[in-house]
């Protein structure tokens, strides 16, 4: 796949080096992190039916994922019957010379996008400009990344890793090369700083006449598309252009109109821990005289397909980027988005990367190895992906190589030579967890107490605990798996 | 090949292990959540839907059919806008007091003529207590999507005890999906900036909503 790779990244071990040695970076995710993991926490207490809702939404997207090629066809039709037209991609490739043949039509050269994992996923940005065409991100955290020249480190908080000092003078000295300049005198508060951006991207909303986003859901029974969002970046791409270009995963489907009520109560609460975001908006084809006129939907495979072909890892489809695995995990904690090279960073992408686009590159081979499996990824996932489960699986895989599929074609793994990546893994985790003393206890509590007592945790975990299953391969605690390949020598620092 | 058959047809290979299962959707899924949190009367769930609103900080007020129009006048009054948007179907007695010119939603037909505007008066389609959410689904009283995104003043009134459910599953139940549909929880508000929260980056940042019984 072209643009999806971080293009001279350096594997994980190497990234996560460098990111722990850098104290502002460390700095700014811990706060983050802990913030939103404490939020969260209270906000999932509020409903006494958690565990229920979190073993629908775990159904509805199995069993969507069980009949996917019946709803990508229910979809297809009831998008179209409702006046938009339906687009296919196989991969990154494909979809980006979509986008672009769409955009030339409408004979613009500019258009606004709404913050889109899938869209970055397959590179869309810079195929554009390849072709002329400037894209503009329109979320703040996308905006700040964008005119960083950065790389968005977090699916939920792109730019958790700028403080707002950097942030004000990334607007200061950026902003007058794409647009409205930052106000004289600019200070680091954040209240003036949302001020700078919302001056300076409201001139590109009111003129702009091709909108991009992705889409949260898609309900295959009426053919709604959905987003949620925070800022309203989202609402004016969605209805002030006159053509939208929605690029969405296949995975991303709902059968029912009715499946959108678990996902309106788990999302919000998972990802920033609200009762409800601030805005979302649902479109399903267009409308007379509201929003745009001309709806086009692109549906992209990009190794979707092939993930759905694994057993074990098609799980890693349910996601719904809630990102509440990235917030509880001690790795992405220290290591940082950056360090996983791909667009989805943390628990989550140290699967779905690896699934995407196959363990051929180094970063990618030594992705499921960025994990100490202490599985509080498993426990916060509001579709109960067990991640430890399939970071084991792809790990096997890596080690001692077997089947998998790329491009819809079956193909046998070797494994890899000496085990390159456990050894790149090995130095992974020994920078990631450069005070490993702090971890101890509460890996050791977490991996103890799933076995002891599978069926009931205290406290926050009690909700989840009372419908899973227990596992079918028990997590490793880190400091077992530390002592087991590294003879418990401490050669840290 | 058609890349929509290539995809359909990948599918279809990546499932050959899974068993042919023709259970109807509705029996496929257990739905062992609840339709609603906790047993609250009318009442309460009013005042929990007043309460949640006021949590992300919309500014709530209450007040009766009769005193509806001057509580409007009172709270454009307050901002001092020359114009005021309004949809078509507003009923016409909620601005009978206001001062401020009124912009007809199909008045305003470009953005740049909808930037000049300061506030928008709108019903809504719905609200929801447990999410302290607003719901507007375009019908004639709330008009196009945009008239309530780009002027920075939004009130919002709700008609109590009626337009309020309690739930999500309340709320899906009665929107009709082939309409376009805006859900507001609060006004516009990033944490983007070191997880700091801030009002309006791009929508209103003020939302008034008015709760309003005996209409
Ligand atoms: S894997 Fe689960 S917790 Fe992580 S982003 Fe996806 S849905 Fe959220």
């Amino acid at each position: 796949m072209s643009g999806g790779t971080f293009v001279g990244m350096p594997a994980f071990p190497k990234a996560a080096h460098e990111a722990v040695n850098n104290p502002t970076l460390r700095g700014n995710l811990r706060h983050a992190t802990h913030t939103i993991r404490a939020k969260r926490a209270v906000a999932v207490a509020e409903l006494d039916d958690w565990a229920a809702l979190r073993e629908a939404g775990k159904q509805i997207k199995d069993h969507t994922l069980r009949h996917l090629d019946r709803y990508l066809v229910q979809l297809e039709e009831s998008v179209t019957a409702a006046g938009g037209i339906v687009h296919w991609a196989a991969d990154a490739d494909e979809a980006n010379r979509i986008v672009a043949d769409l955009v030339k039509m409408t004979g613009e050269s500019e258009v606004v996008k709404v913050k889109s994992m899938a869209t970055q996923e397959i590179g869309l940005n810079e195929a554009l400009e390849a072709e002329g065409i400037h894209a503009y991100e329109t979320d703040l955290a996308e905006l700040i990344v964008q005119l960083g020249k950065d790389r968005p480190s977090h699916i939920l908080v792109p730019a958790i890793h700028r403080n707002r000092g950097e942030i004000r003078d990334i607007f200061a000295r950026e902003m007058g090369e794409w647009g409205r300049p930052a106000p004289e005198g600019l200070t680091d508060t954040p209240a003036e700083l949302a001020e700078a951006a919302r001056l300076h991207l409201r001139d590109k909303f009111l003129r702009a006449k091709v909108g991009i986003s992705g889409a949260n859901f898609m309900v295959a029974e009426t053919g709604t598309l959905m987003v949620v969002e925070s800022e309203g970046n989202g609402r004016m791409c969605l209805t002030l252009p006159e053509t939208l270009i929605s690029v969405v995963g296949i995975e991303k489907i709902v059968p029912t109109w009715q499946d959108l009520e678990v996902f309106l109560q788990t999302l919000p609460r998972s990802s920033t821990a609200e009762r409800m975001n601030p805005y979302t908006s649902m479109w399903t084809g267009t409308t007379d005289a509201d929003g745009p006129q001309t709806f086009h939907l692109v549906l992209i495979d990009n190794g979707r397909t092939d993930t759905l072909a694994d057993e074990v890892g098609r799980q890693a489809l349910r996601c719904i980027r809630c990102s509440a695995c990235l917030n509880v995990c001690p790795v992405y904690e220290r290591a940082g988005g950056h360090a996983y090279g791909s667009v989805y960073p943390g628990p989550i992408g140290a699967i779905l990367s690896p699934q995407l686009r196959g363990t051929a590159s180094e970063i990618d081979a030594s992705l499921p190895y960025a994990s100490s499996l202490c599985g509080a990824c498993y426990e916060v996932c509001p579709v109960a992906i067990d991640i430890p489960e399939v970071l084991v699986h792809l790990r096997e895989r890596i080690a001692e190589g077997g089947q998998a599929t790329r491009e819809g074609n079956k193909v046998v793994l070797k494994p890899a030579k000496g085990h390159a990546a456990e050894r790149a893994a090995m130095r992974a985790a020994r920078w990631a967890f450069s005070h490993p003393g702090a971890l101890r206890t509460g890996q050791r509590l977490a991996s103890r107490t799933r076995r002891f007592h599978p069926r009931s945790l205290p406290g926050p975990g009690k909700a989840w605990s009372d419908t899973r299953d227990l596992p079918t391969v028990p997590a490793e605690p880190f400091r077992d798996w530390w002592q087991r390949t590294h003879g418990g020598k401490d050669t840290d620092k | 090949m058609s890349s929509r058959d290539l995809i359909l047809g990948r599918v279809r290979r990546a499932l050959a292990d899974v068993p042919r299962d023709d259970t109807p959707y509705e029996q496929a899924v257990e739905r062992g959540y609840l339709r609603e949190h906790g047993g609250r009367s009318v009442e309460q769930t009013v005042d929990l839907l007043a309460e949640n609103l006021a949590d992300y900080r919309a500014i709530v007020h209450r007040t009766d059919a009769e005193e509806l129009p001057y509580l409007i006048m009172r709270l454009l009054a307050a901002r001092g806008p020359q114009y005021v948007l309004v949809p078509p179907g507003l009923p016409p007695e909620w601005m009978s007091a206001a001062d401020p010119t009124r912009v007809h939603d199909r008045a305003a037909s470009t953005p740049h003529e909808l930037d000049k505007v300061e506030s928008v008066v709108t019903g809504c389609a719905l609200a929801i207590a447990e999410t302290g959410t607003l719901v507007l689904d375009g019908g004639p009283d709330q008009g196009r999507r945009r008239i309530t995104l780009v002027p920075d003043h939004h009130i919002c009134v709700v008609r109590v005890p009626d337009q309020v459910v309690s739930s999500v599953p309340q709320a899906l139940e009665r929107l009709d999906p082939t309409r376009p549909l805006t859900w507001i929880s609060g006004p516009s508000a990033t944490s983007d900036i070191e997880l700091d929260r801030v009002e309006g980056v791009h929508g209103p940042r003020t939302l008034e909503v008015v709760l309003v019984s005996g209409e």
